[in-house]
């Protein structure tokens, strides 16, 4: 069976110790995730889950019903194929005068802003799809990354679907 | 009306029609000891000698009766002794509400005297559990914690109270008894499916689990597999659910279970499965399980279908509702060849178990002593077991006569189970209560004989002792070359004084005869009774699916 990555957006009760009982889950039944993100929605006794992961059809299957069996879970959907993704990354990076154009010229390729500049390395913000994200990460490396961090990725479906409609 | 924590905890688990418990006391739950003193004409505590104890019977009281069983235990050691009895409930979807104490609001998480984490602890062993940290709190927590225990699947939920919610006080208001969720009814286009699936079979096996135990449908069951010509085997955990009495019944299937409802079942093109999951020690290699069936599943649990077989056809609801729709749209038909490919198996099955039977000359064994439980035993008998050749014996020789006689730990496969669970079974049900067990497994929760005394529980223990740790030495015989690793129990043990100790009748058994007179005597004497029989440490458990081996790998003998 074929490996995808997919997205999965799951809707919890917005309460201390969520989040342990959705990862321990994952952890128990042997399911690796690339990435997950957990933020408040537009209902305040809701937050929203997103997880990216790769797997076959039996992982997703799996993963859904098991998630489907915690209580505090209220909702869970895998996204369309190509659902809106973004991810937030701060990267700080060796500001060297041989180097400073280079980075610059990426900075505006990249529609990324410098959010901190100092004479030693400079922080930068980008947004965008993971694999936006990856190239830029990638274009930094010769210039020497100081420190980065991501967010890992939210996504919503395209159009007016929501979990609660689909 | 104003009441503490404590109260209203216990006034809610009267509420919910609570009328036995099983405890230990501890510092953080001297309040909750407090109610259950004053409301002691409403509500039975039982005091076992260990919170491990009071978990298995609270589980025992559960699967004899089909009602949420409760204990309670203090913070800290106390919870943590519940531990292996909240998984052994939750391994075989068995609604349990587990209560414990906990040091204060004020100091959670200071590593205060006693203190742990035991909603952290449970989390992957409940189905639920909660913290509660307000008073106004407790009372619905309670009653959702029975809600969630007995719904769909069923399943053990923890409740840990502060010690400050125990002593705060706040009102409480009865409320009735919370209901069970209903289950969804499957969808008419798949029950039609179905239909057509066991329509188009020429060899049909009804495959019955722990999921259909509790529902009352065996006798439905067995009119079912009349009607369309099928045979029906059962996992473990689905011992009980059918009367045995029928001819199309061969047992339970798997690792250790009859030849013919192990290999009938391989051999079938459809298998309706009601209630199972189709564990590893049920199925031995998925990849080789049933390849030529199809497979219809019926489950309350979404997760189930697919986990561990694929199958053709997943219903997932009510499966009572579902196999009572299947069976009634299904037309009637014989399948001829079949039944009598099924007579060969089973007699090839009696053949060799009556080889293997001749070839023992031991003075007594384990076959014998269960012919004469079955000749012996009264009408109702409720039989639990521990863990290890002794269990799967039972599954192999008992005849259960009505659901919910068979109290075992299935999933979890939970030592020292045995004692704890029978007398929860024998506090729920007042009925005849035998317990199998090992010198391995009784070793390791005895100290419960003391409440068995107390409390005048009259549970006869048949002890098949054979002074080593049988089903790993008869691993170790198979397949490690016979290098008995700490599998031989080097003791001096003597049970009969042991159980006179404890003030329990004893008696040593050394052949059939002695057997059958102690055992006639002890379950008629209305006090615990310890029957010390002496098999032979070679006995083996046969058939045998080697782990995660296919049917064709059994092992039905084995050479000297």
């Amino acid at each position: 069976m074929e490996n995808n990555k997919f997205v999965i957006a799951v809707y919890v009760d917005n309460q201390a110790g969520v989040l342990t009982r959705v990862t321990g889950m994952f952890t128990r039944r042997g399911f690796n995730i690339d990435a997950l993100t957990v933020g408040e929605t537009e209902r305040p006794e809701y937050s929203r889950i997103t997880i990216c992961m790769s797997g076959d059809k039996y992982v997703q299957e799996q993963l859904i019903n098991q998630l489907k069996k915690l209580l505090v879970v209220k909702k869970v959907e895998v996204l369309s194929d190509e659902p809106i993704k973004r991810e937030l990354m701060l990267i700080k990076v060796k500001n060297e005068a041989e180097n400073r154009q280079e980075i610059m010229t990426a900075v505006d390729v990249f529609r990324a802003s410098v959010i901190d500049y100092s004479t030693e390395g400079m922080c930068i913000e980008v947004t965008g799809n993971p694999s936006k994200i990856d190239a830029f990460v990638k274009l930094m490396q010769p210039f020497g990354i100081l420190e980065m961090c991501r967010t890992g990725i939210v996504a919503l479906d395209r159009g007016t679907v929501t979990l609660f409609n689909k | 009306m104003q009441l503490t924590g404590a109260q209203i905890l216990i006034k809610t688990l009267i509420e919910q029609g609570v009328t036995d418990v099983f405890g230990y006391p501890g510092g953080q739950v001297i309040n909750i000891y407090d109610a259950l003193y004053e409301y002691k004409d409403e509500i039975n505590h039982v005091l076992t000698a260990h919170e491990q104890g009071a978990s298995h019977a609270a589980d025992g009281y559960s699967r004899a009766t089909g009602k949420v069983g409760v204990c309670i235990a203090t913070s800290g050691p106390g919870a943590t002794n519940l531990v292996t009895g909240i998984a052994t409930a939750m391994l075989d979807s068995i609604p349990l509400v587990a209560i414990t104490g906990n040091v204060p609001n004020s100091l959670i998480g200071k590593d205060s005297f006693q203190e742990i984490d035991i909603t952290g602890v449970t989390l992957p062993i409940t189905k639920h559990n909660f913290f509660v940290k307000r008073i106004e709190d407790l009372a619905d927590t309670v009653r959702e914690a029975f809600a969630i225990a007995k719904s769909g699947r069923p399943g053990p939920v923890l409740i840990d109270i502060p010690k400050d919610v125990q002593v705060g006080r706040y009102e409480y208001v009865a409320q009735p008894v919370v209901e069970k969720k209903p289950l969804p009814k499957v969808k008419d286009s798949l029950i039609d499916e179905a239909v057509k699936l066991i329509a188009e079979a020429k060899k049909p096996y009804i495959y019955v689990g722990g999921g259909a135990a509790g529902l009352g449908m065996g006798k439905d069951i067995v009119a079912f597999a009349n009607k369309i010509d099928a045979v029906i085997g059962c996992s473990f955990m689905g011992l009980s659910a059918v009367p045995q009495e029928s001819e199309r019944f061969l047992g339970m299937q798997g690792m250790h279970g009859h030849y013919a409802s192990s290999m009938s079942q391989n051999e079938a093109d459809l298998i309706l499965a009601v209630g199972v999951r189709f564990s590893d020690r049920a199925t031995g290699n998925v990849s080789k399980f049933a390849k030529q069936s199809k497979i219809i599943q019926l489950d309350p649990d979404q997760a189930e279908v697919n986990k561990n077989v694929r199958v053709d056809l997943g219903l997932v609801g009510d499966v009572y509702d579902s196999f009572h729709r299947i069976a009634e749209k299904c037309a009637a038909k014989s399948s001829p060849e079949w039944i009598d490919r099924v007579r060969q198996l089973k007699a090839e099955e009696q053949a060799f178990e009556a080889e293997i039977a001749a070839a023992n000359t031991a003075p007594i064994t384990p076959k014998q002593v269960f012919d004469i439980i079955n000749a012996s035993k009264p009408a109702g008998t409720i039989i639990t077991t521990d863990v290890g050749q002794h269990q799967m014996w039972t599954a192999q020789y008992v005849t259960f006569d009505r659901p919910r006689r068979f109290v075992s730990s299935g999933g979890l496969g939970t030592m020292g189970f045995g004692l704890g669970a029978a007398m929860g079974a024998y506090v729920a049900t007042k009925d005849p209560t035998i317990l199998i067990t090992g010198d391995g497994s009784f070793g390791m929760n005895l100290n419960e004989l003391a409440t068995a005394v107390t409390y005048k529980i009259p549970v006869v223990i048949v002890l098949l002792n054979n002074g080593v740790l049988g089903m790993v030495r008869q691993w170790q015989t198979l397949f490690f070359g016979k290098r008995y690793s700490n599998t031989v129990l080097e003791r001096k043990t003597d049970f009969v004084k042991l159980a006179q100790a404890f003030g329990a009748d004893g008696y040593l058994a050394e052949t059939p005869v002695e057997f059958k007179k102690a055992f006639e005597k002890a379950i008629v004497s209305g006090k615990p009774t310890v029957i010390d029989v002496r098999i032979d440490k070679d006995e083996l458990v046969l058939p045998m699916l080697p782990p995660g081996g296919a049917i064709s790998d059994i092992i039905t003998k084995v050479k000297a």
